[in-house]
């Protein structure tokens, strides 16, 4: 009953000056919003880090061809560049930990059938890729191994392709032209819808596999060459390059480092060319988790200052509620209030108002989900040149409350209100109430 | 049995350098049921002797009897107490707590003794009635008039059956009109048995006691009971101030 009374009047005398509580409550509320945002937004690209991650696979290494830079290449000619066949063979035959090694190749073109046509990307690889990117058949086939060693003239739609050229057709056996090549593809397989996957802390690009048409790699390196022109504004541009990727599956992932340094021992006359880079998720997966921690250090140091401008917020005008009601203090006094009487009071409407601020900004926190997908679905929809122009990481990410951050702040909150309350409440106690039934 | 005893009480402040001799040794008793009225110009001491009797602040020495308590050595807690518990404060600006209704501000002597059950509301209620406000129970004080807010610190005064109301100029901020009202209750209260101790400088006021004592330079000057008759005329003049029938209707103070 007593407590009751007491936090009553502390509401009470908070609601004399309204505006004042609220603008108080507000520095609060922020450092509390702001901390659970902050929190969920980097549990949040992380997760989706580490969900790529490790669909890419932790035992994977991926040994990528780099164009190298513009200095390298010889001013005159195209410069071949990138890994080998001749590589991929050695890597295969001479490291024993390697269970299986699939070789890529992607090049941009264009696809028709009919009057339709899509801009998108020739893969050409062998059956187990569609395993290690996860890629799902939803009709037909993935291109076979005996359609690779046949140099067979089949392929595999990704979803957005089959639907964006077959609308009303059954794409099976139907065939896609390609016209740079004027040659015909014929329809083994459809994939089911993928989602893009987001780039990685820069080691690799992030893939829209949407858009890709796959084909057996034996039959583009026989129907298209390792020489690939493109248009580009008039000119041509060359480029002579054998595999874009090497997929490797280690045989065990205690052997994941090894083998990765192994394979860049055996790549190392590249070193000059710079045209080669080795990534290995399971190193990506340990930066992304000291990324995230990097990322929580930062929420607390942001927490820490925010809250601390909060409590000085309520420090302020605690000092300035005491004065105010100095002649109060006196009468309360005169009528039998203790010292401690005074103390509680004060302190319970500091703590009043870091509560307040607290819980508010637990629930202004809380809105971060609905709200981030709210802003990213507005912007894409009004400015989709903005969202175009957006990071990755930023367009993809889904904030993840972390559910800790809660309470945390809650009870942060109520101890800032109570540290930075007791001074101006002893303040308070201390007044001689003589006086303090005089003050004017 | 006295309300309140003290002999031979002095004290003295130090203010830089110098020693102010506010009280120099005052002896007097007041007996129960007693009204007196405490006079004295500027400097005379009487403000002292008003917070040695409030139990706000202790003497230099000598001996403070309230009741069966003495106060004269007792700690800052222990004088809390007995401000909750035994003395009833009136004050000439009202000092009542902006925040709190009528009935809330009467039972905050009691909030300060834990006494929060509803018997005590019921005694706050009954209270504001006695004074007049049962129909403002949940008003608060810048709803009522200064007439108004002062009734409520005299129910406030009551509410923990004090030795003695000790009203400090109350009557200082009201109308004559008003003052002739709250006077009119003082009596009443007198008459039930109630102690007054009033500080004021105002002669017309200080007529209404049954005791008058002076204060000059720290010292007692005088202590004079007033005669029944002159009470009794002073009590008729203030009479015909007030309208038969209603009450004070006097506007809203501004708090």
């Amino acid at each position: 009953m007593f407590w009751m009374r007491t936090i009553n009047l502390g509401i009470k005398s908070l609601l004399l000056h309204p505006l004042r509580s609220m603008l108080t409550v507000l520095g609060i509320l922020i450092g509390v919003a702001s901390v659970i945002w902050l929190l969920a937004i980097s549990e949040g690209i992380s997760n989706e880090a580490q969900r790529q991650i490790e669909s890419l696979g932790a035992a994977t290494i991926m040994i990528r061809s780099v164009k190298p830079p513009s200095e390298k290449l010889n001013a005159q000619g195209v410069t071949p560049y990138g890994l080998t066949r001749a590589e991929f063979d050695m890597l295969q035959s001479t490291i024993p930990s390697i269970q299986s090694a699939i070789p890529i190749r992607e090049i941009r073109r264009q696809f028709q059938y009919g009057d339709r046509q899509v801009d998108g990307r020739l893969v050409g690889c062998t059956p187990e890729y569609a395993e290690v990117t996860k890629l799902v058949v939803l009709q037909g086939h993935f291109i076979s191994d005996a359609e690779n060693f046949k140099r067979q003239t089949s392929c595999v739609l990704a979803a957005r392709v089959a639907d964006r050229l077959f609308p009303y057709e059954d794409p099976i056996g139907k065939r896609v032209y390609i016209p740079e090549h004027t040659d015909y593809y014929t329809v083994v397989g459809v994939l089911k819808h993928r989602n893009a996957s987001a780039a990685i802390g820069g080691s690799l690009d992030s893939q829209d596999f949407s858009n890709d048409i796959y084909i057996p790699i034996k039959t583009l390196q026989q129907r298209i060459g390792d020489t690939v022109t493109r248009r580009v504004g008039g000119s041509f541009e060359g480029e002579i390059l054998q595999l874009n990727q090497i997929t490797v599956r280690v045989n065990d992932i205690k052997e994941v480092e090894r083998t990765a340094a192994l394979i860049e021992d055996s790549l190392k006359s590249h070193n000059d060319m710079e045209d080669v880079a080795v990534v290995v998720p399971l190193e990506l997966l340990k930066q992304a988790q000291i990324t995230r921690r990097i990322f929580q250090l930062l929420g607390a140091v942001i927490a820490g200052i925010s809250l601390v401008v909060g409590g000085i917020g309520i420090m302020n005008i605690m000092l300035a509620t005491v004065t105010e009601r100095t002649r109060e203090i006196g009468v309360r006094r005169a009528l039998g209030a203790k010292q401690k009487h005074i103390i509680l009071q004060f302190l319970v409407e500091a703590a009043v108002l870091g509560v307040v601020g607290g819980v508010t900004g637990i629930i202004a926190g809380v809105l971060c989900t609905p709200v981030i997908t709210f802003m990213k679905e507005l912007i894409a929809t009004s400015r989709p040149d903005i969202m175009a122009t957006l990071p990755e990481e930023m367009r993809n990410v889904t904030p993840q409350i972390v559910p800790m951050s809660i309470p945390i702040s809650f009870f942060i909150s109520l101890l800032v209100g109570v540290v930075f309350g007791i001074f101006p409440a002893i303040r308070a106690a201390k007044m001689n109430p003589i006086d303090a039934l005089r003050h004017e | 049995m006295n309300a309140c005893s003290i002999r031979e009480l002095k004290k003295e402040y130090v203010l830089k350098s110098e020693t102010v001799r506010a009280l120099r040794g005052v002896s007097f008793d007041v007996p129960e049921g007693d009204y007196v009225a405490i006079m004295g110009p500027s400097g005379s001491g009487k403000s002292t002797l008003l917070n040695l009797l409030g139990c706000l602040d202790k003497p230099s020495s000598g001996q403070l009897l309230l009741g069966a308590d003495n106060v004269a050595q007792m700690t800052d807690n222990q004088l809390a107490d007995i401000r909750s518990r035994r003395i009833g404060f009136v004050f000439q600006s009202y000092n009542l707590i902006q925040q709190l209704t009528v009935v809330e501000n009467i039972q905050v002597p009691l909030y300060y003794q834990g006494k929060l059950g509803s018997a005590e509301r019921k005694r706050c209620i009954d209270l504001a009635m006695r004074v007049g406000l049962g129909d403002r129970l949940d008003h608060r004080p810048n709803q009522l008039s200064g007439g108004q807010q002062q009734r409520v610190a005299i129910a406030r005064s009551l509410v923990n059956d004090p030795y003695f109301i000790l009203a400090d100029e109350a009557t200082g901020n009201l109308d004559s009109k008003t003052t002739a009202e709250i006077l009119a209750l003082f009596d009443q209260l007198n008459d039930e048995g109630r102690t007054i101790i009033m500080v004021t400088h105002e002669d017309e006021v200080a007529e209404r006691a049954k005791r008058i004592v002076r204060l000059r330079d720290g010292l007692l000057q005088s202590d004079i009971k007033n005669n029944q008759a002159q009470r009794q005329a002073a009590a008729a003049r203030a009479l015909q101030l007030i309208p038969s029938d209603e009450p004070s209707t006097s506007e809203p103070v501004e708090a």
